[in-house]
Order: C-alpha cells, then structure tokens, then sequence
C-alpha cells in the first residue's frame, strides 16, 4: 500500500503540490493524469525519493520514504524517471544486469543472470542484448531502461511518462507489459501518463491531479466522463464509446 | 580485455625495469637506492592523478573535465607563492619540507571540505553549482597569487615559477613516508567502492533507483579525489592535462564501464607514461627536454581533439 499523507512542496515560493493525501491499495495498476503543471512529476519524484520532501509523509509498506535507506528502498521500488539518458558505454544486458545491483551490489550470481535473462526475453531485447545502448533508437533504449525496472525486481514500479518516445505498436506493447506485471506477478504499479485514453485502456484507476492538488480520482469509468476530464483541463472534452471502450476526443473539437 | 591488461602491465614493469636500471655506473647499490625512491614517488603520483581523474569524470559524467576545474591548482599557486611573498626566497627555500607538505595537504583538504560541505546539497544540479563555484574561486586565487607576484622582485619571483611548473625530476623523496600511505589508503578505498562507481555512472536518477545515497557517495569519492589531487600537487606541482590524456586513454583502451578495469588500465598507463617517460627523458635524451612539457603538450592536444570530437557530434 502506498500512503501519501498532506504531502505540500514549494519550489522557492510558488506552491508545486498541496496537502495531496492518497490512499493506493496494493496491486495493479494506477495513472497519474492532469494538465501540464499540475505537479505530477514532483509527486512522482518525492514518491521516488529523488527529491527530499519538504512537508507531508509518503510510505510504501509502511517503509517510509524520507527514514528507510535508500538500499532498502531500492528492493522495495523501482523508478523509471523520464529525462534519463545514459552516457555510461554500456550494453544492453549491462544496463539491465545493474537493475540487479540492490540485490547483489556488484557481485551477480547465477540468479541474477536468470532475471537478466527473463528480462530480455520479457521485452523483446534477446536480439539487442550485446548490442551498445547509444546505437539503439529512442523506443529500444526506453525498452531496455522498463526492463531495467522490471529485473530489480521490486513490490512497486513508478514509471514517469514511459510511453514518451515510444510509437504506436511499443506504446500498447508497453502498457499490456505492465498490465502483465500487474496481473500474473500482482505488482503495484503507478505510471505518469499524458495520454488519458491510455490511462482508461490499461488502469485500474486513475488519479487526476490540477494545481497541485488531487482533483479526482476513481476508475477509469468515473473519470472518463465529459465533466470530469471538462473540470481536469479546462476544455470541452467529447466521450464517445466505441466497442465498448470509452475514449476522449480530445485531439480535434 | 584481461590480455589488454597483461599487456599493459608487461608494458609498466618494463618501464619501471628501464628506469631502474638503463645507465646505470658505479655503485649499484647507491644508484638503485636513489632511483628507487624516485621511482616511489612517480609510481605514488601516476596513481593519484590517475584514479582522482577518472572518478571525477565519472562523477560529473564528463570526459573532459579534470580535478582541477575545482581551482585546487590555483589554490596550491596561490599558497607558494603567498609563502615567497611572507618568508622571501631564503626563508621560502629553508622551509621544512615535511611540514610544508602537511600545510599544503591541509590546505587543499580544508578547501575540498568548505566547497562540498557548503554547496552539495541534495538537488539534482548541486554538483555544477559547486564546480562552477570551484572555477570562480580559481580566477580569485590566481589574480591574487598574480598581485602578489607583481609585488615581490624579480629573484622571488623566478622562485615562485620554478614552484609552479610541475617538475618530475626534482621530486620530493622526502616526503614519501606520508604520501604513500595516504594514496594507498586512497585507492583502496575506492576500490572498495569500486561497483558504486558503475553505478554512479549511469546518473543521478538511476544511482537512486538502485539504492545508493547518492549525496553521500558523491561526497565520499570527491574527499578521496581531493586528497589524491592534493598528494600529487605536493609531490611534483600542478598537473593540468596528464589525468586527462590518462583516462582518454584508458577509456578508449579499453571501452568498458566497469572501474575495476577502467581504474587498473588508467594507473597502469599513468605508469607507463610517467616512469617510461621519465626513463627517455633522463638516460636517453639526456635532460635535453622536460617530461612535464611533453605530457602536458599531449594532454592539451587530446583535450582538443575531444572538444572537436563532440563539436563534430
């Protein structure tokens, strides 16, 4: 369970995000949505421990953030920043090898090359194991760094915009991976999404933030409503259902 | 990999062999005694420049910067020449040079800790902040170190140069007892941390990720850095390209991640390239150049060469 608890951050004067208190049960699969600005990626980071936090509590199994190591925390959470681009020369089984450095710290067993291994085979990288992360285009580099996450091999996965680079086909690819993490090996994972038609195809809820406090949140049914997403970003936002599946018009209006 | 560092290793002994023994007449005894210190202190200070440079590219994810953009050089300057200014040139050269080192050490070390203590705080950007902190006190310790030195006559002055230009053949063998301790306690250290530093290398977001205090490892490899600067300032005088030219090198030898490698091939061609040099210089060319110059020379050029690089990029 993650238990956000009246988390305020400031940069300088102006207020990021408000008293946000959220309740995230374990298991599956949560979208962070919400207009540009509404603090999304400072939660994400204070969540992610990659920034000090300035008033409030975040814990995750009761381990909270701003106390436990970072060690610790490491085999408890995994974090998949957006603006990470790797300058070390490294190959693709390199990279996803040091998602096993909580667990080994620097001296790998036979079980972390199996988790390697799965990992490769997970996202489709067994081809571009040996091959060096800086020949690689955006979406396979992005693959290699989800995969990275996934080997660390944590209760919890937060990903912040992981769709960023990706096209169409690595996208949905991308998101019925995480759907599989989160349905056979019932981890918790939370994903800073832009795309809220993504984020009502593969959540299992979303939660809505606006000026730094929490507007909505519900599943995706509840929040993919005209007024709600309408009141999110200040637009008027068709919903239309097709095969079933609710879905934003919100590229044309 | 592993026959690449045979290979340099072979290359190391055989220099180290070639400086021991190349030209050697008379008392034998009396010569391998004299060069054997000599020698000590070479191998103390290629290890240092060696091992502080490539951790602090690693630190700042950048291949063309060196330890002495953090202005510990011009720091060192300004001591020597402050001295000069206070004692003049007899004073200066009857310094006890054991205590002179301590001062220096503490010096630079005090000035280490004030700038990390002070600006690494826990953001993201707090490593340039305090680089670029480094740089601009270097431009204040070098003009106040070139005052002074428009101020004191010219005889001191020349003192005050022939400090300032890094100088492999008068090094100081004196001072080996306390500089060998603290390099080898150095190294091991960072041996020690030597995966931390794999990781470390992959940024800032990631080295949390995976469980390090980045902060705190950030602070531990820079006091190391900064000891080892400081060792190898004391020994010879300010070395600005050689670190460099040594990790361009070993980087592109070897074109791994891993520091358990990088940090091997890097001292060991810190080796090659000092006592080697060193070997050329005194016995075959007869003193008729100075290695310091020519390191320095090389250096600059492969700076140049990876600016443009990048520049083409």
């Amino acid at each position: 369970m993650i238990e956000i608890d009246n988390v305020s951050f400031r940069h300088g004067v102006a207020p990021v995000l408000q008293d946000v208190t959220l309740l995230l049960p374990k298991g599956g699969l949560t979208a962070l949505v919400g207009p540009n600005g509404a603090g999304k990626s400072t939660l994400f980071s204070l969540m992610a421990r990659l920034l000090k936090l300035q008033s409030g509590e975040i814990r995750f199994d009761g381990m909270d953030v701003a106390t436990t190591t970072s060690m610790e925390l490491a085999r408890k959470i995994a974090i998949l920043r957006q603006d990470t681009h790797v300058t070390a020369r490294l190959t693709v089984r390199d990279l996803i090898g040091f998602g096993r450095f909580p667990h080994h710290r620097g001296r790998p067993g036979p079980d972390d090359e199996e988790m390697i291994e799965k990992g490769l085979e997970l996202f489709e990288l067994s081809g571009l194991s040996e091959r060096y992360i800086d020949e690689l285009s955006g979406g396979q580099r992005q693959r290699a760094l989800v995969a990275m996450a996934y080997v660390q091999d944590t209760d919890y996965l937060l990903l912040d915009e992981p769709l960023n680079n990706l096209d169409m086909h690595f996208a949905r690819t991308l998101m019925k991976q995480l759907r599989y993490l989160a349905d056979r090996y019932g981890k918790t994972i939370v994903v800073v999404l832009h795309d809220i038609n993504y984020a009502a195809a593969y959540a299992d809820r979303i939660v809505a933030l606006k000026d730094g406090r929490l507007s909505a949140q519900g599943t995706p049914e509840e929040i993919m409503t005209a007024d709600c997403l309408g009141a999110l970003f200040d637009m008027e936002i068709v919903i239309e259902t097709v095969r079933g599946r609710r879905i934003a018009l919100h590229h044309a209006g | 990999m592993g026959r690449k560092l045979l290979a340099l290793s072979l290359l190391a002994l055989l220099s180290i062999a070639a400086f021991l023994l190349l030209g050697t007449r008379g008392n034998w005894e009396f010569a391998l005694t004299f060069r054997a210190g000599k020698l000590i202190a070479l191998i103390c200070v290629a290890i240092a420049v060696a091992v502080a440079t490539v951790v602090f590219q690693t630190l700042c994810a950048n291949r063309i910067l060196t330890p002495s953009i953090m202005g510990f050089d011009t720091l060192y300057a300004l001591f020597q020449t402050l001295l000069v200014f206070l004692l003049g040139c007899l004073g200066y050269a009857g310094l006890n040079a054991e205590l002179k080192f301590l001062l220096e050490l503490l010096l630079l070390g005090g000035g280490a800790f004030l700038l990390f203590g002070l600006l690494l705080g826990e953001g993201a950007q707090d490593l340039f902040r305090m680089l670029l902190a480094g740089v601009i006190f270097g431009i204040l310790f070098r003009s106040v170190g070139n005052l002074l030195q428009r101020l004191i006559d010219p005889n001191e002055f020349a003192v005050v140069q022939g400090a300032l230009f890094a100088s492999f053949n008068s090094v100081n063998t004196g001072l080996l007892r306390m500089a060998v301790p603290m390099v080898v306690l150095s190294t091991a250290l960072v041996w020690w941390r030597r995966h931390r530093l794999d990781v470390l290398a992959l940024g800032r977001n990631h080295a949390i990720s995976l469980g390090l205090n980045h902060r705190g490892e950030l602070f531990f490899f820079l006091s190391i850095v900064s000891i080892l600067v400081a060792v190898s300032t004391a020994l010879v005088g300010p070395v600005a390209f050689f670190g460099l030219l040594i990790s361009a090198a070993a980087h592109e030898v070897l074109r791994t991640h891993r520091h358990s490698l990088i940090l091997v091939a890097a001292s060991l061609l810190a080796i090659i390239a000092l006592v080697g040099g060193q070997a050329v210089f005194e016995r075959v060319l007869g003193m008729a150049g100075t290695l310091g110059l020519v390191v320095e020379f090389l250096g600059g050029l492969v700076f140049l060469a990876m600016i443009f690089k990048r520049g083409m990029a």
